[in-house]
């Protein structure tokens, strides 16, 4: 099978088990509605200050509903031995690092897309810069944690404490990224500088990470 | 070798000796700050050396990924470790020296943050390291450590820009440097660069000594399985 | 808190953090030393 078909092959199985397992995909979705909600009780500012920092609280809160995502990535393929069979065979297992990566990636987006409407309501959220922006930064930004995250999902998968190991390995070098995203969005919400700089930021830190992830994919698989 | 152990480690001795009391009686005082700014011969040089392990760290690690070499291995576990210990130095002068000149215990400076982040990514590399209970471990924190070689121009950028935008008192520059202060600066850092060797030379032994034991531990068990 | 304490700390500081290091490592290879004697009887 061709590359392409082999990620798309995984990826498509990869929606249709979760969409079957509701439970695991609800679970989340409720996880995600607390989050906001526990945010807006800790924070409550007036309608001035909140551009300020909803760009912080956004993207941690994304950041924890991205976590609860990652952690589960390969728990299927552990439970049934995938990852045993990509190690044996001669090819390499770089789609199936893409389809996880991109089903994750969807993963994440839909908690988004269902979080931000309940931020912007909570918060009386509106963009005083260009809010088209907020969309590429968004991707972008989603993307910068959940290549990673990815990966070192697949790196903790040996190790003591594994639900902890991920967020420990991912957070300190995330810190570009993060440091992108927030700043990004703060300022398309605020108007009060212009993103450019950020965005370019997450480009590199994107294009670079992938890079490395799909290089040394296989180097931790064969690490299991 | 025992030898040259021995002598490194009169040599270093002497230097941090040499070097203190360059710093404390034969540095001028500077004029702004006073004596609070002899803490700049402590936290600078640590920043260069903790700088120059983690560095050796990437080289040993990407060797490692080349050649699979156990010597490159122990190496990027033993210059880690003393990095991190170097590393948490310049993160506990930096607040000390601060808190007086600028009132503040931190500032997001550009130096200071970078070395926080590092030592953010080389804890984690520790971290992974205890944890793992792969037999490919060394693997694993070789591609780590080159992942946080990848990450540290974005985050000099990051926080470079961020810095721009927000701008903080800068740890340790600004004010002239008279050259007797350039002095004193090298003296410390050559010492603190020979403790380095000496405890990174020490952990190394520590840490051959460990595996081999924990080889013939192995060996043990297996034959008396094998009985 | 005299400025000079400042610089004291600092110092005092430095050394403590290199000394529990160096504390940890001697007690890492007593217990390799320890494991060594061990072994050695045993083997």
């Amino acid at each position: 099978m061709s590359f392409f078909a082999i990620t798309r092959a995984t990826l498509t199985k990869d929606i249709r088990l979760e969409w079957r397992s509701k439970d695991a995909i609800n679970a989340m979705l409720f996880f995600s509605l607390l989050v906001v909600v526990i945010f807006s009780f800790a924070f409550d500012p007036t309608a001035e200050e909140s551009r300020r920092i909803a760009g912080g609280l956004v993207w941690v809160a994304f950041l924890f509903a991205a976590i609860v995502a990652l952690n589960q990535t390969w728990a299927r393929e552990l439970r049934n031995q995938v990852l045993d069979a990509y190690r044996v065979s001669p090819a390499p297992a770089t789609p199936l690092f893409i389809a996880k990566a991109v089903g994750n990636f969807m993963f994440v987006a839909v908690l988004e897309a269902l979080m931000t409407p309940l931020f912007v309501a909570f918060y009386k959220l509106r963009a005083l810069g260009p809010a088209w922006q907020l969309l590429p930064i968004a991707v972008l930004g989603t993307w910068a944690l959940v290549v990673n995250g990815t990966f070192f999902a697949a790196m903790s998968l040996r190790t003591r404490a594994r639900e902890i190991m991920l967020p420990l390995l991912l957070f300190p070098l995330s810190i570009p990224a993060l440091l992108g995203m927030v700043n990004a969005t703060t300022a398309v919400l605020t108007g009060e500088s212009s993103p450019t700089f950020w965005i370019a930021l997450l480009v590199a830190y994107d294009v670079v990470f992938t890079t490395a992830c799909l290089l040394m994919f296989d180097a931790v698989l064969e690490a299991e | 070798m025992k030898r040259g152990f021995t002598l490194l480690a009169i040599a270093t001795a002497l230097l941090l000796s040499f070097a203190l009391y360059a710093a404390l009686v034969i540095a001028p005082t500077e004029q702004t700050m006073g004596n609070v700014q002899r803490i700049f011969y402590y936290h600078v040089p640590s920043a260069w050396v903790a700088f120059e392990l983690f560095l050796i760290n990437f080289v040993a690690s990407v060797f490692y990924l080349i050649r699979r070499s156990t010597k490159a291995d122990i190496l990027a576990l033993v210059s880690a470790e003393v990095g991190v210990v170097f590393c948490t130095v310049v993160l506990i002068t930096g607040p000390i020296w601060a808190r007086p000149v600028w009132g503040i215990w931190w500032t997001w400076d550009l130096r200071l943050t970078l070395t926080l982040v590092l030592w953010l990514i080389y804890v984690s590399y520790l971290v992974l390291r205890r944890f793992s209970t792969s037999s490919q471990t060394p693997l694993l924190a070789a591609v780590l450590a080159v992942f946080g070689a990848l990450d540290v121009p974005l985050v000099y950028f990051s926080i470079w820009f961020f810095r721009t935008q927000h701008p903080a008192p800068v740890i340790g520059g600004g004010g002239s440097l008279d050259p007797r202060m350039g002095w004193v600066l090298l003296y410390n850092w050559i010492a603190f660069m020979c403790l380095a060797w000496l405890v990174c030379w020490t952990r190394y032994r520590l840490e051959v000594a460990q595996r081999a034991v924990h080889e013939s531990e192995a060996m043990q068990s297996l034959m008396e399985g094998a009985r | 808190m005299n400025a000079n304490h400042y610089l004291y700390a600092a110092y005092i500081a430095t050394w403590a953090i290199h000394g529990t290091y160096l504390y940890i490592l001697a007690r890492k290879a007593a217990r390799v030393r320890k494991d060594i004697e061990r072994l050695k009887r045993s083997g």
